[in-house]
């Protein structure tokens, strides 16, 4: 072990002069080294990676991963080394340009035993921590925390040095903490160090590296551990709040994008929608096509096919909604159980039809780019698309009071909300208004497809799963006030997520659905229900 | 003699006695074509069909159930499927503990499914169920109780129309999820199956599917007296009251909420009954029966047979199960839920009584209208030209 | 005001207010009905005619304020309309409520005093006294000829008739009688007044209307409701002269 900590140290030296002095002369190191691939010995090839490393070439790193793959092959009768790259082009080891002619007959693997890989790994976790790319010396970094293989320590104390980016320099720290507090030779003091290191960083990490101390550490070690332990559990318990309340702020924007239509109908028009659900399913079907369309004839708008999606979806969902209002709904008025009734025919209809033209199956409907992947903010990991999901839906929401409160077709629709008659002897044509809520009621659904095609299966059943739960949040919030329907799908949303690490997705779902059962005996009205005369009637 | 006035007459009009007749020739029809005649015949009626036939029976039953409370109370049930597959799992239950040592794992208290999960002892909540009578008080039950919880604390706090409509599903869908799991008890997500007795008979048997058939018809009947008497009695105008003027009928003293309850009851252990007489005809009852839209289904069967009358609810089961049977048995099947969901808008808006309702209705006409012929007065006479 | 221990009202209201979203409908109303009396309560739209009843039937609950029946020793803020409704307090509503889809002879004997209670409805059979206490109302409001009717079919002024018969049916201590009199023709109005005389022989009643000549036939004490408080209470003669009263309603 000792040698190959001395030779790895070595490489690293070596390695940092050689960066000076840069500018590979013809037949330089990397060149000589290269031949020890060729004989096919354990040993030269041992060699050879150590030349390869302290050579400095900017070949060396690729050609020490080809070999970590095994795609690095030669040729013992040609002396030659080439690299296989991924898509099986062969490369020239010594100029990284493609390989002249065909390819040598006696072609093999350079074969490796478990000493050559321990040997290859610090290799090329050596040169992966002074890589130039800030991104590749982090995740370097961050493997040594993970392996905390002994081996790497000087090699990361020189890259520490040498370090100038904060995060990589801490990564770079927390990794020398981690070899420290795991090896057998360092003082008690230095690992104290350490484990406040370690300590700070607080994430599931470092705990199980925390609890992993072997159990003949000194007694002031293992003390200053265990306060770590509960130092570390503390903070994350702290984050695992946040990243709860973050869920569950992801669920309540799904919840109310579904339930916001509802809210509208249901409040203006006191039509109970049973094809809500199918609206957004239309919404979320209109961008698969959208998608589809994209894909096969203009690939290079796939960024923006959620921007073209959006309007068509909502003028779909809203054209059939008129057309439901006008054929169906308008003759049920007065009649809110038979209008349920009827809905629920329609929502049936609905589906077989998507079923009939599209399949039963679920659609593909992809992430754009700028949707796709996460960040980590602190202790909680961040997914692009559930992000804009609640960004988007706030968009919505403010969209929408804007809309009731500054618009001609925002007032009419109030005034029919507060009383009917009168907004009929003023000469509001409610019949008119009626159509327009209920296209706009499903046209905001159609929308919420767009938003749930992105984090949901594209199926026929897209709506079922969120017509109940949409009610849940529209009766819980109360009736006719668009501030209970957000107040209600936040809380369910949230409420869901905290319950869910104690009683498990279904036990929560059920536990918040008898809530609701029961909150609406307490509440009959929902939570900013209307009060006075005019809701008796 | 009876009097007019005598309540016999209420309880047995004729559509009443039409129904009972009926029902009675069939009940005794359909076992003396399966088991009398031969199987070659024309006229026999094979055992598949009895069962079929038992099926639409027990559903017939429920929808008796849900036009009790949404016919004459206007309490629409979308979650009576709730209390129809509860009845199913009680009765389940003790088909369960009949099995025996005939399991695949022959364990002689255990059923299959909790061995498989590798439990070691009963839950409490089975115990008792390998006796008949015990099961058969858990069918009225477990769904009485249920509803009578639910319906206290809904009716108490006023909770009507769409709003008790949509919790009543939220609490079958409830129900749904917690039947799905495994940890519950009752199977997950396969239910209970694989029944072998029932009272020590075979379930598979031709006797036992004739005389299960027979039962179910005969506990239609049943209930559907007990219905007849209910909305005959001043309770049943009492219950028309509260639906067409709830407020008035408290301000004329009347506890809506003491009545809302008993019917809602009553109708809950009706759907029970109708669940219990179903599983072992189908030979399994699994979380699927507390979906949603099967409650919603069976709401539509009744307001195609005409809500408010207890003879259409039950030809609407019939009509409308059959029209499934046929239609997703065919090359129409993919049709079928464009079929359903016509129907569901069809009957709300072309036919709002339903096919007794409508015709009950166009006789009350008739009637009428000969009434004011003969009369020769018009129909309506203002209290002054009475006078 | 009275104190109400010391009170010998049948109803007794005082300092009641209550408030629908900031609006106060009410507003520290105060007033007393005597045993036997009838009073007439006028006001223009708004001014918590409509709310007085339901507070006093229980439909609404008080946000302060007292309500007390029968010499200041029920409490009515403290019961629900079905109690209120067997202490003896009957209610017309404003829109004729019958029950539509039963026959006139039904509603009446759903009104007709009995026990209300499930059990005792289930198994209930009608009496030949009960028949004789229906035949003599339908009489009383000259329905008889329209016994089996049902009664969704009849006109909006038999409607109004038949609720003020169910209300009888009831024999109540206290009606109170919400615009008896919307809709119908000059001489109906008159009957109704003479209807209501007859029935405040025997009945204490409270009347909501804003027909002045219907409220003048029945000449009794006037009280006039401005938003949600007493503004004047007297003969109608000494109210229409009242100049605020004047100024708030008939005036205008």
């Amino acid at each position: 072990m000792r040698a190959l900590y001395d030779r790895i140290t070595a490489l690293v030296f070596a390695l940092g002069l050689l960066a000076a002095v840069a500018g590979s002369a013809h037949a330089g190191p990397y060149e000589d080294a290269l031949a020890g691939f060729t004989t096919d010995s354990f040993t030269d090839t041992f060699e050879a990676i150590d030349g390869v490393v302290a050579s400095g070439s900017p070949m060396a790193a690729q050609l020490l991963e080809a070999l970590q793959d095994s795609r690095l092959q030669f040729s013992a009768a040609e002396k030659k080394v080439f690299i296989k790259t991924r898509d099986g082009a062969l490369l020239d080891a010594a100029t990284g340009e493609p390989a002249v002619g065909a390819p040598p007959a006696d072609l093999a693997n350079v074969r490796l035993n478990n000493r050559l890989r321990g040997a290859l790994n610090a290799a090329i976790g050596a040169l992966t921590l002074m890589a130039p790319d800030p991104g590749r010396r982090l995740s370097a970094a961050q493997s040594v925390f993970r392996s905390r293989d002994s081996s790497a320590l000087p090699a990361v104390e020189k890259a520490l040095e040498a370090e100038t980016n904060a995060r990589v320099k801490k990564a770079l720290t927390e990794a020398r903490a981690a070899i420290i507090v795991m090896s057998d030779d360092a003082s008690p003091d230095n690992k104290i160090a350490a484990i406040a290191v370690i300590r700070d960083r607080s994430d599931q990490e470092s705990l199980a590296l925390m609890s992993g101390l072997p159990a003949n550490a000194p007694p002031e070690v293992r003390a200053a551990a265990t306060d770590a332990i509960a130092k570390i559990q503390s903070n994350l318990a702290i984050w695992r709040t946040v990243q709860n309340f973050w869920y569950g702020l992801s669920l309540g924007s799904v919840l109310l994008l579904a339930a916001i239509g509802l809210a509208i109908t249901f409040g203006v028009m006191g039509v109970i929608n049973m094809a809500h659900g199918e609206m957004v399913m239309l919404g979320a079907y209109t961008t698969f096509v959208v998608q589809d369309l994209i894909r096969t004839s203009f690939p290079g708008l796939f960024d923006y096919s959620l921007a073209f999606a959006l309007p068509l979806a909502f003028i779909v969902a809203g054209a059939v909604g008129i057309l439901i209002e006008r054929t169906v709904i308008r003759y049920l008025y007065g009649r809110p159980l038979e209008t349920l009734l009827a809905t629920w025919g329609i929502s049936l209809v609905l589906m077989q039809a998507v079923r009939a033209v599209f399949g039963p199956t679920n659609k593909e409907v992809g992430n754009p780019s700028w949707m796709s992947g996460a960040f980590d903010l602190g202790g909680i990991l961040i997914t692009y698309n559930r992000m804009w999901i609640i960004i988007f839906t706030g968009i919505v929401f403010v969209a929408l009071l804007a809309m009731l409160r500054y618009t001609r077709l925002g007032l009419e629709m109030r005034a029919v909300t507060q009383n009917r008659q009168m907004a009929a002897a003023v000469g509001i044509r409610t019949a008119r208004i009626d159509a327009l809520t209920f296209g706009l009621g499903s046209g905001i659904a159609g929308i919420a497809g767009v938003a749930l095609s992105q984090i949901d299966n594209v199926s026929p059943n897209l709506g079922q799963g969120y017509i109940i739960d949409s009610f849940m949040v529209v009766v819980f919030g109360g009736v006719g006030n668009l501030w209970g329907t957000l107040v209600g799908a936040l809380t369910l949303g949230i409420a869901n997520k905290f319950l869910e690490p104690f009683a498990g997705a279904v036990l929560a779902k059920i536990a918040i659905l008898v809530f609701i059962i029961l909150f609406i005996q307490k509440r009959p009205r929902g939570m900013f229900a209307l009060k006075g005369r005019a809701i008796e009637a | 003699m009876l009097t007019s006035r005598h309540p016999l007459i209420h309880l047995l009009d004729r559509g009443a006695v039409l129904f009972l007749v009926l029902l009675g020739a069939f009940a005794i029809a359909i076992p003396v074509l399966n088991l009398l005649v031969p199987s070659g015949s024309t006229f026999h009626v094979s055992t598949y069909l009895v069962s079929l036939f038992g099926k639409y029976v027990c559903y017939g039953l429920l929808a008796l159930s849900i036009d009790l409370i949404w016919g004459y109370v206007g309490i629409l049930s979308l979650g009576h499927g709730a209390f129809f597959a509860l009845g199913g799992y009680a009765m389940g239950m003790y088909l369960m503990r009949q099995i025996g040592t005939r399991g695949v794992y022959a364990d002689p208290i255990l059923p299959d499914f909790m061995v498989f999960l590798n439990w070691k002892e009963l839950p409490f909540f089975w115990y008792f169920f390998d006796h008949f009578a015990y099961a058969a008080l858990m069918v009225l039950l477990v769904p009485g109780l249920l509803a009578f919880v639910f319906g206290w604390f809904a009716f108490r706090s006023r909770v009507t129309g769409v709003y008790l409509s949509i919790i009543t599903q939220a609490l079958t869908y409830a129900l749904l999820l917690a039947f799905f799991r495994n940890d519950f008890g009752f199977g997950g997500n396969n239910g209970l199956t694989d029944f072998k007795d029932i009272l020590g008979f075979n379930v598979q048997s031709e006797a036992t599917r004739n005389s299960l058939f027979f039962i179910s018809c005969v506990m239609l009947a049943i209930c559907f007296l007990i219905c007849r008497a209910i909305v005959t009695s001043k309770f049943g105008k009492v219950l028309v009251a509260i639906r067409d003027a709830e407020s008035r009928t408290r301000f004329l003293g009347y506890r809506v909420e003491a009545y809302k309850l008993f019917v809602f009851t009553l109708s809950a252990c009706m759907a029970g009954i109708a669940g219990a007489l179903y599983v072992p005809q189908v030979g399994i009852i699994n979380p699927g029966e507390f979906a949603p839209a099967n409650s919603i289904e069976a709401v539509i069967w009744v307001a195609v047979g005409g809500r408010g009358t207890l003879t259409g609810a039950v030809l609407g089961a019939f009509v409308v199960n059959y029209a499934k049977t046929y239609f997703t048995s065919g090359f129409l099947a993919e049709y079928w839920l464009f079929m359903l969901g016509a129907l569901f808008i069809g009957t709300t808006l072309f036919m709002p009584r339903g096919i007794i309702g409508t015709y009950n209705h166009w006789r009350a006409n008739r009637a009428e209208r000969k009434d004011a012929e003969r009369d020769g007065a018009p129909p309506l006479a203002s209290p002054r030209a009475a006078e | 005001m009275v104190d109400r221990q010391t009170t010998s009202a049948l109803l007794y209201l005082d300092g009641i207010s209550v408030s629908f979203d900031g609006f106060r409908a009410l507003n520290e109303l105060s007033f007393i009905v005597e045993p036997g009396e009838m009073r007439a309560i006028i006001g223009p739209n708004g001014a918590g005619k409509t709310t007085m009843m339901d507070v006093i039937t229980g439909k609404t609950r008080p946000d302060s304020g007292d309500v007390y029946f029968q010499e200041g020793t029920v409490d009515l803020s403290k019961l629900d309309e079905t109690e209120i409704a067997s202490l003896g307090i009957g209610r017309k509503f404003q829109k004729p409520t019958v029950f539509e889809m039963h026959t006139v002879e039904d509603n009446l004997q759903l009104a007709l005093k009995n026990d209300r209670g499930v059990r005792a409805t289930l198994l209930w059979q009608s009496t030949a006294e009960q028949e004789k206490r229906i035949d003599a109302l339908l009489d009383r409001v000259r329905l008889k000829p329209l016994r089996s009717r049902i009664a969704g079919s009849l006109s909006h002024g038999q409607k109004q008739w038949l609720e003020i018969a169910m209300l009888l049916a009831q024999d109540p201590k206290l009606l109170l009688v919400d615009e008896p009199v919307a809709g119908m023709t000059d001489v109906e109005t008159m009957q109704t007044a003479e209807l209501l005389k007859e029935i405040n022989r025997h009945h204490t009643v409270v009347v909501v209307e804003h027909d002045m000549a219907f409220v003048r036939e029945l000449g009794v004490k006037v009280t006039c409701l401005h938003e949600g408080s007493v503004l004047a209470e007297g003969s109608i003669d000494d109210v229409s002269t009242d100049e605020r009263v004047v100024e708030v309603y008939l005036g205008r």
